[in-house]
């Protein structure tokens, strides 16, 4: 160790892995509807491809959970994304394709995909 | 970087160790493979969580749920549920944190929320054996403010402000002791570290280096820097396996990450670090007596003046402080005296890690601000006493220290507080007792630990102990008379006067404060020939109630040495001269008809 800076980069580089342990790291959540309904739709794969997305991205501060049924089982499977400080966007009849999108515009550039929401949908 | 959404936290303290937790580690791991989630969930090892008695525990984040008493056989509901669909299994999860159907963060639950972790804050959160998660939790950050950006003078300028004593027991101003070394001018000097824990029933040293041991390298090697030392050497006892690995991993990583080696951060500042192992002798915690034994010699102590700071190991100026002191010094550094002094009392700062055990529901290793009264430790951290006993006293500082009565449990703990009611802190052990402990029987039990472990060089500990253990036995065998404990009482001030090194120094202690609290039970055992606990075995009868005794005969079947006789049908009667006192017909009998006196 020859330097602060190396200190302070190998302290970057590991938060991204820990944040979820810390209480103060309130980042974007996305949630997968994982209820019976859920995975019948093909919750599983979607949430797959939302870990494999964020991974390449190398994102940090974004964590993926799961929930049960919210009700509309016949728009599964449902993803929310909720970030601080704003509306929670759910998005229905989600893809592992889809999946790649909201990660691309939602997350990354915090634009929402409308067609995608529920409120398209209905 | 594969993205990681959960992180399932295991204990894997030598508490949960023993209660399984290797196993469930393994478990979890294979059926994450088989469910195919290996790669987007991790399984991390760490340190003591402190609520042993619900081990093993585990933690899985985002959600923060606390899961405990987890057996092997529930893990598989744990990753197909929880892990794998999102839903918790609430049967698994600690009681205390499932509130109207919520669950409530830890540090809501009546264990934790009174507690401050700062020489624990790592403990159970990070993977000790993974520096780099010890650097993303501000690690190794204190080092190297001190090195490019405090003089030694300014660090132990900083410490000394900050009101730390030293958490071994003696309460010594930390700072002072490290100004007097640095004062000391000498080509080598030394930094030691003592985790020599040996009081029973402490184990705040041994989960300190197993969930968070770079804490302690970093303090050591700002400690070096403070005094102008390169060596540090960590004095732990072998009978601590998980501990010394996860040091010797620490001290590796550490080593190849250029933080302890030759010139850190780019300065010209070396600091190298090797561990020492105890065989687990008392004695060597006594600051003298480890350094003798770090040196290769038989661990014994030797008079003082000369002090360590002056002459210690090998004749050089050295340095020597607990575990727990050492986990306090990056936090100061990175944020303050000023912060680490808004904690505690006033002439005790900061806070105290304490091994909660004995009679008590939870059973584990708590951190509380200093001034906390024992009231709350024992009603509210440790979810008072089980069974609906009554609270009887507490012991802290093992067998150096005494006991607190009920009636003194709104004493703040801190230092002096402690020792004027004649206890003191000690190195953190607080051993709960209730209406079934015989305090007779407590002291003689200490004794017994003081006796094995003195270490024969000085005979007022060496013969004193010997004889006051006997005047004890003796009481406890009830042919005790009231002259033994007035010959007692001188006896144990004998010692406390003239014994060599803290060992004999504060071995009567128990004996006194028992005195000083409980006569009323010596002298019971004494004048009335019966122990108010019902422990002292010479002392106790077991009786048949005829009113109540059917005559079934299974007691005089369970008796081991036929000491019960009587017709079927008609009151057993137990012959007094032949019973053992082992209670086996107690717990046989079904009508509840016999009785101890």
């Amino acid at each position: 160790m020859k330097s602060l800076a190396e200190l302070q980069e190998i302290r970057n580089r590991t938060l991204n892995n820990i944040i979820m342990r810390k209480e103060d790291g309130q980042g974007v959540r996305v949630v997968v509807g994982m209820a019976t309904c859920g995975i019948a739709a093909g919750a599983r794969p979607v949430m797959s491809a939302f870990v494999e997305e964020l991974a390449k991205r190398n994102l940090s501060n974004v964590t993926v959970t799961q929930m049960g049924c919210i009700g509309a089982c016949r728009l599964e499977p449902i993803v929310e994304i909720i970030a601080p400080n704003e509306e929670k966007v759910t998005y229905v009849k989600m893809t592992p394709e889809k999946a790649a999108r909201v990660v691309a515009e939602h997350i990354v550039n915090k634009q929402v995909v409308t067609e995608y929401t529920i409120g398209a949908a209905e | 970087m594969d993205m990681v959404r959960a992180h399932v936290l295991c204990c894997g303290g030598t508490g949960c160790t023993s209660s399984g937790c290797e196993a469930i580690i393994k478990e979890m791991e294979t059926q994450l493979a088989a469910n195919g989630l290996e790669k987007e969930i991790k399984v991390i090892k760490t340190g003591c969580f402190g609520l042993c008695a619900l081990g093993p525990v585990m933690i899985v984040y985002p959600e923060g749920c606390f899961y405990s008493r987890v057996q092997a056989e529930d893990v598989k509901e744990i990753v197909e549920e929880h892990l794998l669909k999102g839903r918790i299994v609430k049967r698994l999860l600690y009681k205390e944190t499932i509130e109207e159907d919520k669950i409530k963060s830890l540090n809501e639950v009546d264990f934790y929320k009174k507690q401050k972790r700062i020489a624990l804050r790592n403990c159970g959160v990070i993977d000790p054996e993974n520096i780099d998660e010890y650097i993303a939790f501000d690690g190794y950050k204190a080092l190297g403010k001190c090195l490019t950006e405090l003089s030694p003078t300014d660090v132990i300028e900083e410490i000394k402000k900050s009101g730390l004593r030293g958490r071994g027991g003696g309460g010594f101003p930390t700072g002072l002791k490290w100004q007097f070394a640095a004062a000391s001018q000498n080509e080598k000097k030394y930094v030691c570290c003592n985790a020599d824990e040996g009081d029973p029933g402490a184990f705040m040293d041994r989960s300190i280096l197993e969930g968070d041991p770079h804490a302690v390298i970093e303090a050591m090697a700002i400690a070096g820097y403070a005094i102008g030392a390169d060596q540090g050497y960590v004095y732990i006892r072998a009978e601590y396996p998980i501990a010394v690995k996860r040091l010797q991993i620490a001290i590796d990583q550490a080593k190849e990450y250029g933080l302890l080696g030759k010139g850190i951060f780019g300065t010209d500042f070396n600091f190298d670090l090797e561990i020492r192992l105890g065989a687990g002798a008392f004695v060597c915690g006594e600051e003298t007596a480890l350094m003798t034994s770090i040196e290769g010699k038989r661990g014994e102590p030797r008079p003082r003046p000369p002090f360590p700071a002056v002459k210690g190991l090998w004749e050089k100026p050295t340095i020597l402080n607990n575990v727990e002191t050492y986990a306090n010094i990056p936090q100061i550094i990175n944020n303050g005296a000023d912060w680490f002094g808004s904690m505690g009392t006033e002439k005790s700062k900061g806070t105290k890690v304490f091994a909660l055990g004995g009679k008590i529901n939870n059973t584990g290793l708590v951190e509380i601000p200093m001034g906390t009264t024992l009231r709350e430790i024992v009603e509210e951290i440790g979810g008072g006493i089980p069974n609906g006993k009554k609270f009887k006293a507490a012991q802290t500082g093992g067998p150096s220290g005494g006991c607190i009565p009920a009636h003194l449990m709104d004493t703040p703990i801190d230092y002096d507080s402690l020792i004027a009611i004649g206890s003191m802190m000690g190195s953190g052990g607080l051993i709960v007792m209730d209406e079934d402990n015989c305090m007779v029987d407590i002291a003689k039990f200490f004794l017994e630990f003081t006796v094995d472990e003195s270490c024969g060089k000085c005979t007022p500990c060496r013969i004193g102990t010997r004889r006051l253990l006997e005047l004890l036995t003796k009481i406890t065998e009830g042919k005790g008379t009231m002259e033994d404990i007035d010959k007692m009482e001188e006896l144990c001030y004998s010692i406390k006067e003239s014994s060599l090194c803290g060992l004999g120094q504060t071995a009567p202690n128990p004996v006194l404060s028992t005195l000083r609290y409980f006569r009323d039970e010596y002298e019971a055992h004494v004048r009335d020939k019966v122990c108010p606990a019902g422990v002292c075995k010479a002392l106790s009868k077991y009786m048949i109630d005829p009113e109540k005794c059917k005559g079934c005969s299974l007691c005089a079947r369970q008796c081991p040495v036929g000491a019960i006789s009587g017709e079927v049908r008609s009151p057993f009667v137990i012959a007094q001269d032949k019973c053992i006192k082992c209670g086996a017909c107690m717990s046989g009998c079904k009508f509840g008809a016999i009785y101890k006196k």
